[in-house]
């Protein structure tokens, strides 16, 4: 015996916790650097400046500057462009492969299905990174290059997830309901398995983007990413990675601003899926 | 003295979250009595239940004045001491025996767990005989063998009298069951019916809460009427039965299913055939089973024809065939004389909308992210009413069905279920049938909503000239809406006729089984 809620009150919803409005706050600082880079920090993250060499933060240079006389903090700034879009391009590619490849496994014909389904799991046996790795060294480095392999990386465990959702919203009255009612396959697939679909996939793209940003600067940290003076993320932590011992904040700032984002990122789509679950049950 | 008392309670109140839910009802029942809770779901019935065996849920808070059960004082009882009596002196028989038995666990096992647990002295062969016995006298046959299986692998039936021994087990004074046949097809509700009434013989004081009069009328010698967590009548059954007090329970009365009133024989053409249906299910690691065998139908317009069996006889899978979401493997369906369930999909497409269904469970029926108003308003793109019309006639379709437009925003998760199958029903409407399908439509419901839904559905077919396929494993209902009836067993069709020709001369044994199980909760009260 349940009790049920009266139709009429007003949900009130708790206030968001500490934690998630200060992750919330350091992803809109982080959003304003990648969109208007210029307004935080006026100062050129590619000019050099041999006198300024490896000065330790101060007032002129917060974070310090770099073995060329760079301010990092500048380098960081414009760097989240980088990394954010790489992040999330690499997921929302990701994110339409799987979804099409896993729907249309679901809705295939058995052959075509268990063909998808060894493909997917092949690529599945193959850890993210390492997956991404082989890409490259296929296609060959670049900014756009790290997008594409990410996104194959990604895009397996978004299938396999959209694939077993589509069997159920597929097996289900709604849809046998849809069919006798005479609405088009088409239409079916689209206006009730996608949609229903979208929701597990989505809660993986919010922990997906984090981990695209991360895999995105390691890959940049090993070359394998946008060429040297590019303010990336991981290119900064690779170049100050030979001076830890003369200059520790060359490295420091720029891995810290990546993990105080992806944590940040994991936080808040943690937050926002509880609370749309909330919602719906 | 309290100890010879099998159940006593005054003035019992029970509260969840500081709303009253039960508001201080008096129960008694003596030994080899038993006493029956009615009510519709949501009167509080199953958490009084529950409640005197100290399984109220947590956060609720329980107070009597005075709560005798099973000969011991049990008002300030702490869980310790309500372990301590449950299973031995009072036990619970509940409504799914599928979830109330540990699918892990043999059969055997499940019921040797109060013995385990009360009489640590009994064990070995000696605790195994004690099981082989209880389990044969609740006429499980070949016990040595059920023993050893789990409870996926016995029937309903079956698996209802393996709860039945494991709640015996214990030796208790006072046996509360909780709907107890509610699941179970006709023919054995009345075999667990009659084993409860062996036990009652025996001098065990039995509460049975249950929302089916008919069930009450059999067994109970006296009844309580719940209704939002009061008794609002009590008295010996036959009294309550024949000379209701309280408009409720006239209500609850009035809307048992009783057989419709003769029609003139049909003259319509005949607006759905089925010749020869079959329908056969390979399951792998098993042999084929024939679902559907043979059946032949013809439906006149605007007839019912009602289709009666028991679960597994093949009555959804008909359904389905009938409305073309499965194919034959032989035979044919014809529409309006036409070929239908020989045409491909996208050539029946343009034809759907002639033949509607209404299923069972409306709640899986919908798309969860859906409104009403979205649900409602893809049947009516559908049917092609123009844009502009389409709010109106979302309006119109719902006040045919009985539903306010206020419920249009809402998610089907947010309505009752009687509403649901209303918004079912709606939609269906909504694409302008001749034919209705109806498997199983008012099952999930109570009896008062049974009732209006039923109802409904007569005044329809009435306005809108409809012609139905009902289906239901109940008689009552089937009696009720139907001009013929049509009895499967085992996928084929035992019986064919006229609905009150086959009510009153069953021709075949498995109806006139149906039929005396039928007579026995509508011919008013048995005598005890």
């Amino acid at each position: 015996m349940t009790l049920a809620i009266s139709p009429g009150r007003i949900r009130r919803r708790a206030p968001a916790p500490v934690s998630v409005v200060t992750a919330a706050l350091l992803l809109a600082v982080v959003a304003a650097a990648a969109i208007a880079p210029g307004l935080l920090s006026p100062l050129d993250p590619l000019q050099a400046n041999a006198a300024d060499s490896l000065q330790a933060p101060g007032l002129a240079h917060p974070f310090g500057t770099d073995q060329s006389g760079r301010d990092v903090l500048a380098r960081v700034i414009h760097g989240a462009r980088y990394s954010l879009s790489v992040g999330l391009g690499a997921t929302a590619l990701g994110f339409v492969a799987g979804l099409l490849v896993g729907v249309v496994s679901g809705l295939a014909p058995r052959i075509v299905d268990s063909v998808l389904g060894r493909i997917i799991a092949i690529a599945m046996s193959f850890p993210e990174f390492l997956l991404a790795l082989i890409v490259i060294a296929i296609i060959g480095p670049g900014q756009s290059s790290l997008v594409v392999a990410l996104a194959i990386a990604a895009a397996p465990a978004y299938a396999r997830v959209a694939r077993s959702q589509t069997l159920l919203v597929r097996r289900s009255g709604f849809v046998r309901s849809a069919r006798v009612l005479g609405v088009a396959p088409g239409a079916i697939i689209l206006k009730h398995v996608v949609p229903n679909t979208l929701g597990p996939l989505l809660a993986m793209a919010t922990i997906g983007v984090g981990t695209a940003i991360v895999s995105a600067a390691g890959l940049s940290f090993l070359g394998l990413g946008p060429a040297a003076p590019t303010p990336e993320w991981g290119v900064i932590l690779s170049e100050g990675r030979n001076l830890l011992d003369r200059a520790w904040w060359v490295a420091l700032f720029p891995g810290v601003v990546i993990t105080a984002t992806v944590i940040s990122i994991s936080v808040v789509g943690r937050f926002l899926r509880a609370r749309h679950a909330g919602a719906v049950a | 003295m309290s100890a010879d008392i099998s159940l006593s309670v005054r003035n019992l109140r029970i509260s969840i979250g500081g709303v009253e839910l039960v508001r201080g009802i008096d129960l008694g029942v003596n030994a080899g009595e038993c006493l029956a809770i009615v009510g519709q779901s949501g009167s509080g019935k199953t958490l009084t239940a529950n409640a005197l065996l100290g399984l109220h849920p947590g956060g609720a808070s329980v107070s009597a004045d005075e709560m005798i059960v099973a000969g011991s004082d049990a008002t300030s009882f702490t869980e310790r001491q309500w372990r301590s009596l449950r299973g031995r002196d009072v036990a619970l028989v509940s409504q799914d025996a599928l979830v109330a038995l540990d699918p892990m666990r043999r059969v055997g096992s499940e019921v040797a767990e109060p013995i385990r647990i009360h009489e640590r002295g009994v064990r070995g062969a000696q605790r195994d005989a004690r099981v082989m016995q209880l389990l044969r006298d609740v006429a499980v046959p070949e016990p040595e063998v059920r023993a050893r299986q789990y409870p996926h692998e016995l029937s309903g039936g079956l698996r209802q009298r393996a709860l039945i021994a494991s709640a015996l087990a214990g030796g208790p004074r006072l046996l509360i069951a909780d709907e107890p046949t509610t699941a179970l097809d006709a023919t054995v509700q009345r075999q667990v019916l009659d084993l409860l009434d062996e036990l009652r013989k025996t001098g065990i004081a039995l509460v049975i809460v249950s929302h089916d009069l008919g069930l009450v009328a059999r067994l109970a010698d006296r009844v309580a009427v719940m209704r939002a967590g009061q008794i609002v009548e009590t008295g010996p059954t036959k009294q309550v039965l024949n000379a209701p007090r309280h408009d409720y329970t006239r209500e609850l009365l009035a809307a048992a299913p009783k057989p419709r009133a003769a029609r003139a024989p049909a003259t319509g053409a005949v607006v759905l055939e089925a010749r020869d249906l079959s329908r056969t299910f390979q399951r792998p690691g098993s042999h084929a089973t024939v679902a559907v065998d043979a059946v032949s139908l013809s439906l006149h317009e605007g007839r019912t024809i009602g289709v009666v069996g028991e679960s597994g006889s093949g009555k959804s899978t008909l359904a389905r065939l009938l409305i073309a979401s499965d194919r034959p493997d032989s035979g044919d369906v014809l529409l309006d004389g036409e070929a239908w369930s020989a045409l491909g999909e996208r050539a029946r497409r343009p034809l759907r909308g002639r033949i509607q269904l209404i299923e069972q469970s409306p709640f899986d029926a919908f798309d969860p992210r859906w409104t009403v108003q979205r649900v409602i308003g893809e049947a009516v793109a559908l049917a092609g009413d123009p844009a502009s019309a389409r709010r109106a006639r979302i309006t119109q379709l719902l006040e045919q069905v009985g539903l306010d437009a206020s419920l249009l925003p809402r998610h089907p998760h947010a309505l009752s279920g009687g509403q649901r199958q209303r918004v079912a029903i709606a939609r269906a409407l909504a694409r302008r049938p001749r034919i209705l399908i109806c498997d199983e439509p008012v099952s999930a419901l109570d009896v008062s909503v049974q009732a209006q839904v039923l109802a409904l559905l007569e005044s329809l077919q009435r306005e809108l000239g409809l012609s139905m396929v009902f289906i239901s494993h109940d008689l009552a209902v089937i009696a009720q809406v139907s001009d013929g009836i049509l009895v499967m067993k085992d996928g084929v069709v035992v019986e064919f006729g006229d609905a009150r020709e086959v009510l009153a001369r069953p021709a075949h044994e498995f109806t006139r089984e149906l039929v005396r199980s039928l007579q026995s909760w509508s011919g008013g009260p048995a005598t005890t």
